[in-house]
């Protein structure tokens, strides 16, 4: 259904009202149109770009079987009107196909938002123009400085429209973009790294990040050797983001409450009610949450573990608080879960925002401390231990060491052992949140505010060689 | 051996796409404009996933992606695009974007884009060596096998969950080039996973089967390839001693170490570790360097002179096995680690001109139409000694220490140096012989410390061919399958973490 061109000769609030007009089960079909612009550059030169459409179409039917009701869920790329054929009947064999699932509900009706079958918003290369010109330049201003930049930048618009059986029609833009920056010394000795999330692009200063880089690789001008250890030390915002969306993808109601994940409280009880931390934590999803915007509405079934959003397609998204006051208020639930226990069902928002109380920037906090480590980014996290979301991960691109206030050299990198929950009750000090982005779940994760936080014992397990 | 030139096999509606229509309309542009390369891909990639959790389906998913790329190389320069309409004035179309985007890139790229020679086949095909395609298989069989599975697992003693994952993919490639290449090409692949968990007064526990995903059919669940009935049959039992048994003391300890856990040490620490392209910087952003060096070639100790890496992209079943790669190079085998010492990088035709090699060892993929090839994996794996030990006898010359099953928990620097890896279950040996589970065990090592404190690997009888799915790569992100042969092996004086005492535990 596009011209040679790529434009699209049918619309996709069409396609969405073609599939549900095909369809002889009750389903929801959501067309998602993505546009999506990258640049990748190494050792100064640019290494790919990409300029990437597509667009899909997500059926999910649902069909009354033996002992209830089950669903069948098919995405396919649509470039014809057979495709879209193709996807509702497939949708249908698979939900008749399927036995009764235990998350059933009925799925939702409603009528057409205003504006539904508006035109998607889309990306280009252009977006990226101005940041390439300017990597053009510091690409030479690092040559003669004797750096080597590496990094991606990448934009992507996104626009959901959902139509249900029941009549619900609704449309979302979600933007959204990043810049991931590393620089390293020729002899790639010293290494450093910033990034930045973005809705557009126009707020990033490619040449002031570059600066900034600089800058740190200076620190790692004098080199220091540490042990393995418990240290004070402080991690910055985007740090506290990879800890904490890892938390919150653990964080499903149901397996707490069959005692299966680390908000089991044992018994059928879960952790709700109980204190993570005595500083006045708040951790909490938002889909209207300043430059943190988020689609409203439930339009894909990625949540977090043990979480199936199958039959809750095009529900509200609200804002709700995980945690409030150092206390757990909240996990993840799905309607067919609320239903089961009488309690509200919780769908995860997009984004995630931590705050706690603090207002000192982390310049503020380095300079109030008297030995300590400053880390930059946490890296390859995995999950070492379930049962209290031990985790294990590196440091990476610059630990320094901060002695009475001052930054004083780098330090080797260490692989860590922590959990984010316990971490959580062993806070010193929370720092004014600001946006960050995230290292490790940046391809998945870019809406966050976080703050910097001060641990008084983080568990440096043993050194990395790696620089 | 997989088979070529008779193909059965091959997806009918597949080959009843216009391929030769798209590819000959893309390849006539790219020649008009003056191309140096060029090369299309047609592909479709079904993926069927399926979850279930206790007796019931959780998730019932299936996924197609089908559609075009065009790569040049134009005036010395790379350009792509991608699109999902497959028409000729749509793939002739996508010729003339991926030249405008190589126009863009020419003032930021100082080198021009040379490629190593490689024959060009004409109407070549190819086909994965499997027996049923699941895609065949009627929904409720597949459902049924998995949720009995489940279901017997239910019925044991300790076993309070299960959470189980089906997922199976067929993959077909279509490319040609300026050179003269036409390949077609499917794959197959499968991977179950049963998880039993036990939940207990005082928290949870859970155990995995071991079962590897493999280039294998349907038939990988009925009994070809593994058997998952004498598994299922046997993890109520490992769960429950796993469940009862002490924690381990940290210390440093003698490992012997199965290739169900051993596959995923030697995916990350030899396996990225000889990737060119992270030598080179290409991915120092994202997924890391190299401590392995090209300047090392040939000199680098790896390991102890026991230690034997190939990687190849020819093992039958294996997740990486294909008969040509995304820049049309044959399949082949090639030494990563001889004796001990670094021989030899995984290549793609850039990056094997670039650096003075005369052809590249066939080492490009690309996990989708829409994707740019990039130099991925092949089936990196660890070569078992003629005669040599039987696992028992590995674990005979151990007085104490630790034989480690089943891959879980990993981790490993941007450097590849410093990695921390768990299992499924972990027995204690004492004067060499086993002597029940202990928990809480992560084994952690510096990679050359490691494979240089390797002192024996097991004869073929301990060979398994392990593999993932889901190895990840690149900006924006791909993902490859691979698989990773290996022997039991014994590993003396490696540091063991006791995880309990990790975190605020100490």
């Amino acid at each position: 259904m596009t011209s040679a061109l790529g434009e699209h000769v049918v619309s996709a609030a069409e396609l969405v009202e073609r599939a549900l007009a095909l369809a002889t089960l009750p389903s929801v079909a959501i067309v998602s149109e993505r546009t999506e612009a990258n640049l990748r550059w190494a050792n100064n030169a640019l290494t790919t770009n990409g300029e990437m459409r597509s667009r899909t179409l997500t059926v999910t039917a649902t069909a009354p079987v033996e002992g209830g009701t089950a669903a069948g869920t098919v995405t396919r790329q649509v470039a014809g009107p057979d495709a879209v054929v193709a996807a509702v009947s497939a949708a249908e064999d698979l939900a008749r196909s399927g036995p009764p699932a235990d998350d059933a509900m009925p799925l939702i009706g409603g009528e057409p938002a205003t504006g539904w079958d508006a035109e998607a918003e889309t990306t280009s290369i252009d977006v990226l123009a101005l940041l390439a010109e300017g990597l053009g330049s510091v690409f030479e201003r690092a040559r003669r400085q004797q750096e080597l930049l590496f990094g991606y930048a990448e934009h992507s618009m996104t626009t959901a429209y959902l139509g249900t059986s029941g009549g619900l029609r609704r449309r979302g833009v979600q933007p959204a973009g990043r810049l991931e920056f590393n620089a390293k010394t020729a002899d790639l000795a010293a290494s450093a790294w910033v990034g930045a999330a973005t809705r557009d692009f126009t707020d990033v200063d490619i040449a002031g990040l570059h600066a900034e880089l600089t800058t740190r690789l200076g620190w790692a001008d004098r080199k220091i050797s540490l042990p393995p250890g418990r240290y004070e030390t402080l991690l910055p915002p985007g740090a506290v983001a990879d800890l904490m969306v890892y938390l919150h993808w653990m964080a499903g109601a149901r397996d707490a409450e069959e005692g299966r994940n680390a908000f089991s409280a044992g018994e059928g009880k879960t952790k709700i009610g109980q204190e993570f931390s005595e500083l006045p934590i708040r951790l909490r999803s938002d889909p209207y949450f300043p430059h943190l915007e988020c689609l409203p509405f439930v339009h894909s079934s990625s949540a977090p573990q043990g979480v199936s959003l199958a039959f809750d397609g095009g529900i509200d998204m609200v804002g709700v608080d995980w945690i409030s006051d150092g206390v757990l208020r909240e996990l993840v639930r799905n309607r067919g879960q609320a239903a089961r226990t009488g309690l509200e069902p919780t769908p995860p928002a997009d984004n995630l925002i931590m705050e706690g109380g603090g207002t000192a920037s982390l310049a503020e906090m380095i300079a109030r401390t008297e030995r300590g480590l400053l880390l930059t980014c946490l890296w390859y996290i995995r999950e070492v231990d379930p049962e209290r979301l031990l985790l294990t991960g590196l440091t990476r691109d610059g630990v320094y060491l901060i002695e009475q206030g001052h930054i004083v050299g780098a330090v080797n990198n260490f692989r860590f052992n922590e959990s984010p929950i316990e971490l959580l009750g062993r806070l010193s000090e929370v720092g004014a949140a600001e946006q960050a982005l995230c290292r490790e779940w940046s391809d998945w994760v870019n809406r966050t505010v976080m703050p910097p936080v001060r641990v008084p014992d983080f568990n440096m397990s043993t050194v990395s060689q790696a620089s | 051996m997989a088979r070529l030139a008779a193909v059965p096999d091959l997806d009918a509606a597949f080959l009843a796409l216009p391929l030769q229509a798209l590819t000959d309309a893309a390849l006539s542009r790219a020649s008009e404009l003056g191309c140096n390369h060029a090369d299309v891909r047609i592909e479709r990639l079904l993926n069927g996933h399926r979850t279930f959790r206790d007796h019931k389906l959780e998730s019932s998913t299936d996924y197609e992606n089908l559609g075009v790329s065009v790569r040049v190389v134009h005036a010395g320069v790379w350009g792509f695009a991608a699109g999902i309409e497959l028409t000729p004035d749509a793939a002739a179309a996508l010729v003339d974007r991926a030249v405008a985007t190589a126009r863009v890139s020419r003032p930021l790229t100082p080198d021009t884009v040379l490629l190593a020679p490689e024959p060009g086949y004409p109407e070549a095909a190819w086909v994965s060596d499997y027996e049923v395609n699941p895609f065949d298989v009627d929904e409720s069989t597949k459902q049924g096998r998995m949720l009995e599975l489940c279901d017997r697992l239910l019925a044991a003693p300790g076993v309070a969950h299960t959470s189980a994952l089906l997922w199976y993919v067929q993959e077909n490639k279509y490319l040609a080039n300026l050179a003269g290449t036409i390949t077609t090409q499917q794959r197959i692949r499968v991977q179950p996973q049963i998880t039993a968990v036990n939940v207990g007064d005082t928290g949870f526990a859970t155990m995995r089967t071991l079962a590897a995903p493999a280039g294998r059919g349907w038939e990988y669940l009925t009994g070809t390839g593994h058997d998952f009935d004498a598994e299922i049959a046997e993890l109520p039992e490992h769960l429950a001693a796993h469940v009862a048994a002490p924690s381990v003391e940290a210390g440093r300890y003698d490992l012997v170490i199965d290739p169900t856990n051993l596959f995923l040490t030697i995916h990350e620490s030899v396996g990225h570790a000889t990737e060119l392209d992270r030598a080179l910087g290409y991915e120092a952003a994202y997924a890391g360097t190299s401590f392995a060096t090209f300047d090392q070639l040939g000199s680098l100790q790896y390991g102890s002179p026991v230690m034997n890496v190939t990687g190849d992209r020819l093992v039958d079943h294996g997740l990486s096995t294909i008969g040509y790669d995304d820049e049309g190079v044959a399949a082949q085998q090639f030494d990563i680690v001889r004796r001990g010492t670094l021989v030899g990088f995984q290549l793609n035709r850039q990056m094997a001109a670039a650096n003075g090699l005369d052809r590249s060892n066939g080492c490009a993929f690309a996990d989708s139409p829409g994707s740019i090839p990039m130099q991925r994996m092949p089936n990196v794996s660890l070569q078992p000694e003629p005669g040599g030990p039987s696992i028992e006898e590995l674990i005979s010359a151990v007085d104490g220490g630790i034989y480690i099953v089943g891959d879980k928990s990993w981790s490993i620097d941007m450097q590849r140096y410093n990695f921390q890896f768990t299992g499924q279950r972990f027995f204690r040996i004492e004067g060499g012989k086993l002597a029940g589970q202990v928990k809480d065990v992560a084994y952690q090592a510096t990679t050359t410390d490691f494979w240089r404190s390797l002192e024996a690997v097991g004869n073929d009888s301990t060979y398994v061919l392990g593999g993932a799915f889901n190895c990840g790569k690149g900006q924006p992100g791909q993902t490859a399958p691979v698989s990773h042969g290996c022997p039991a092996a014994l590993f003396r004086e490696v540091n063991v973490l006791n995880t309990q005492a990790e975190g605020s535990a100490s």
